[in-house]
């Protein structure tokens, strides 16, 4: 395992960002996170980067546990694990130039002298895609798409176990989108690191993650095969995102049953009793309002949800309300 | 080449706005004065006898005080003195706010709090109060105006640079260094305080003016350089006695200040309008 996660929590005062989250990330795998905004995926990135400071459980990153290491005693650690940020014109410092962003990680871990360096930036530029010419230029200068790009080779540059990627994609244009999807499938492929792929979209991550994990409200309501999540989606959440998500296909678009989920995602300071998601599941009965479901594997399939009719070994339909 | 690039680009923005570049002459002709004026104007603390409180003529273009002394040579000397005052008590507040901002404002968990109640506490000092208990213990002097004027900026140096720092360490680039394996001190400097710099550029073209006439006005109270050495503040006090006779006294000091004062402001107006997007209209 890269990466273990096991019952993280994360509170921000009185915010409960995190609330008992667990996972695991194989070698080479990539692990689709999947939530709406304000379900805490972003924090659990990073807490792996320990850029927050996690309130309890734990986070083994390539067997050692790093949830309470101090600064310095992480540095090393750090060789392993990068991130790819959401917001491209935040997430490079806008006086360095390009090939400065790019070094940084070689320079901070005294990796290689300057003169490597320069080599090696410039090789990794190019497996991002971006011209030689761009090495000189300053971020305001470079498009999101392009700034993108240089925010993958930062993080790639020193070959890293595992990278987090915070909704990489999501601030960019449909079409550019797109490239800088292949492109980090590509060096995916190419280089073998693992992956924790932040994302609210499910279309982003379906040809990308060999496995995903829906969260809400701070907790994991349903994980597996992503071929399985979207082909046989256990919990009604997951039924819900994967309606909302359209299809490529008129026909099959014409003859699907669109869910409507009413009202907001419930405020994390104060979440329901009970199951977290029965305020605005269409299934919902009694029990889902006093008791919370455990994530359970009926079938021992390798895909668990938390629902209590996945725990009777009911099939939920969140289309077909009781 | 790229960042000649951007500076012309800034320049090109500057250069379209006339308040700010009237401001740019009249500091530049201001600094011109105190560093050529010296040297083409002649003795400033030369007395003639034969024309005390003399009108301006063509030997005297500014007129002559009560001691007969050339007053364009004293406006020029005074204007040295003006510069130094201004520049380098904003230097010194540079110098000591920056980093006590930048630690503030980086670890504002146990150190912030500390160091923001002490500047709570010097800003409730008043101004005039400390420079005369430091002109009592050090004796009025240039040197004293400094430290006075430098202690005075210091708690708006501190809060503005807290303040940037405080945004910008929540930058996504500052958590990609640390992911990068970064380190406290490279991060500050190479992050935090680049990103930092502007208001603080423009916050020294509003220190320096407001150094100027806090220059004038403790020599003007005798507080500050002393006579014979001229200053416009020096001068200022000499030409109230002669109000009525030689009002020509009062009024070029008063005309100088004024200008340099202006200056300094129209340029930073200008400043911060190009270098911050934040105040873009």
């Amino acid at each position: 395992m890269i990466l273990r996660i096991d019952n993280l929590v994360k509170h921000y005062g009185p915010v409960r960002a995190v609330d008992g989250l667990s996972l695991e990330i194989g070698q080479g795998e990539v692990l689709g996170l999947v939530g709406e905004s304000g379900s805490g995926k972003s924090t659990v990135g990073k807490c792996v980067l320990r850029l927050t400071e996690p309130t309890s459980g734990s986070i083994e990153l390539n067997g050692t546990d790093i949830t309470h290491l101090s600064r310095r005693a992480m540095r090393p650690l750090r060789r392993d694990v990068h991130m790819v940020f959401q917001d491209p014109f935040s997430s490079l410092n806008p006086r360095f130039s390009i090939e400065q962003i790019v070094g940084e990680p070689l320079l901070r871990h005294k990796v290689c002298d300057r003169r490597e360096t320069a080599g090696r930036v410039a090789a990794m530029l190019e497996k991002v895609g971006l011209r030689q010419e761009m090495r000189k230029r300053y971020p305001h200068e470079l498009s999101g798409g392009q700034r993108q790009r240089v925010g993958l080779a930062r993080a790639l540059i020193l070959e890293p176990k595992l990278v987090v990627a915070d909704e990489p994609v999501s601030a960019l244009d449909v079409s550019v989108q797109a490239s800088v999807l292949n492109l980090i499938t590509d060096l995916q492929r190419d280089m073998g690191f693992s992956c924790l792929f932040i994302t609210h979209d499910l279309s982003v991550v379906e040809f990308l993650a060999d496995r995903i994990a829906v969260m809400y409200l701070g907790r994991i309501v349903e994980s597996g095969p992503t071929a399985e999540i979207f082909a046989q989606p256990r919990h009604p959440y997951t039924q819900a995102l994967l309606s909302a998500a359209p299809v490529a296909d008129p026909v099959r678009q014409r003859e699907r049953r669109r869910i409507v989920l009413g009202g907001d995602v419930p405020s994390p300071v104060d979440p329901p009793a009970g199951c977290r998601f029965h305020t605005r599941c269409p299934l919902a009965y009694d029990e889902c309002r006093s008791t919370e479901p455990a994530l359970t594997d009926p079938r021992g399939a390798g895909h668990p949800a938390a629902c209590h009719l996945v725990t009777a070994d009911r099939v939920p339909d969140a289309a077909a309300p009781l | 080449m790229t960042e000649v690039m951007r500076r012309t680009r800034l320049w090109r923005r500057f250069r379209r706005r006339p308040m700010p570049m009237a401001g740019l002459v009249l500091v530049i002709a201001f600094v011109l004065l105190a560093l050529a004026g010296p040297l083409v104007t002649g003795d400033p603390a030369a007395q003639d006898y034969m024309a005390t409180l003399a009108p301006p003529s063509g030997a005297h273009p500014m007129g002559t005080d009560d001691l007969g002394r050339d007053a364009l040579a004293r406006i020029a000397h005074g204007a040295q003195v003006s510069l130094q005052a201004g520049v380098l008590s904003t230097l010194l507040a540079m110098a000591i706010g920056i980093p006590i901002g930048l630690v503030a404002g980086f670890y504002r968990r146990w150190l912030d709090p500390i160091v923001m109640r002490l500047v709570d506490v010097t800003l409730a000092f008043p101004f005039l109060v400390f420079a005369v208990g430091l002109a009592a213990i050090i004796g009025p002097s240039l040197k004293g105006v400094v430290l006075a004027l430098g202690f005075a900026q210091l708690p708006a140096v501190i809060r503005i640079t807290r303040g940037e720092v405080l945004a910008v360490r929540e930058m996504d680039y500052v958590a990609a260094a640390i992911a990068d394996g970064a380190g406290d001190g490279h991060i500050i400097f190479r992050y935090v305080l680049p990103n930092c710099a502007s208001p603080l550029i423009v916050q020294a073209t509003v220190a320096i003016p407001a150094a100027i006439i806090g220059e004038s006005t403790l020599s003007f109270l005798g507080l500050g350089v002393q006579p014979p050495t001229p200053s416009w503040g020096v001068m200022l006090t000499t030409a109230q006695q002669y109000l009525s006779d030689a009002p020509w006294l009062a009024i070029w000091p008063g005309l100088m200040i004024a200008l340099a004062t202006l200056g300094f402001n129209l340029l930073g107006d200008g400043l911060r309008d190009v270098l911050d997007p934040r105040s873009a209209r």
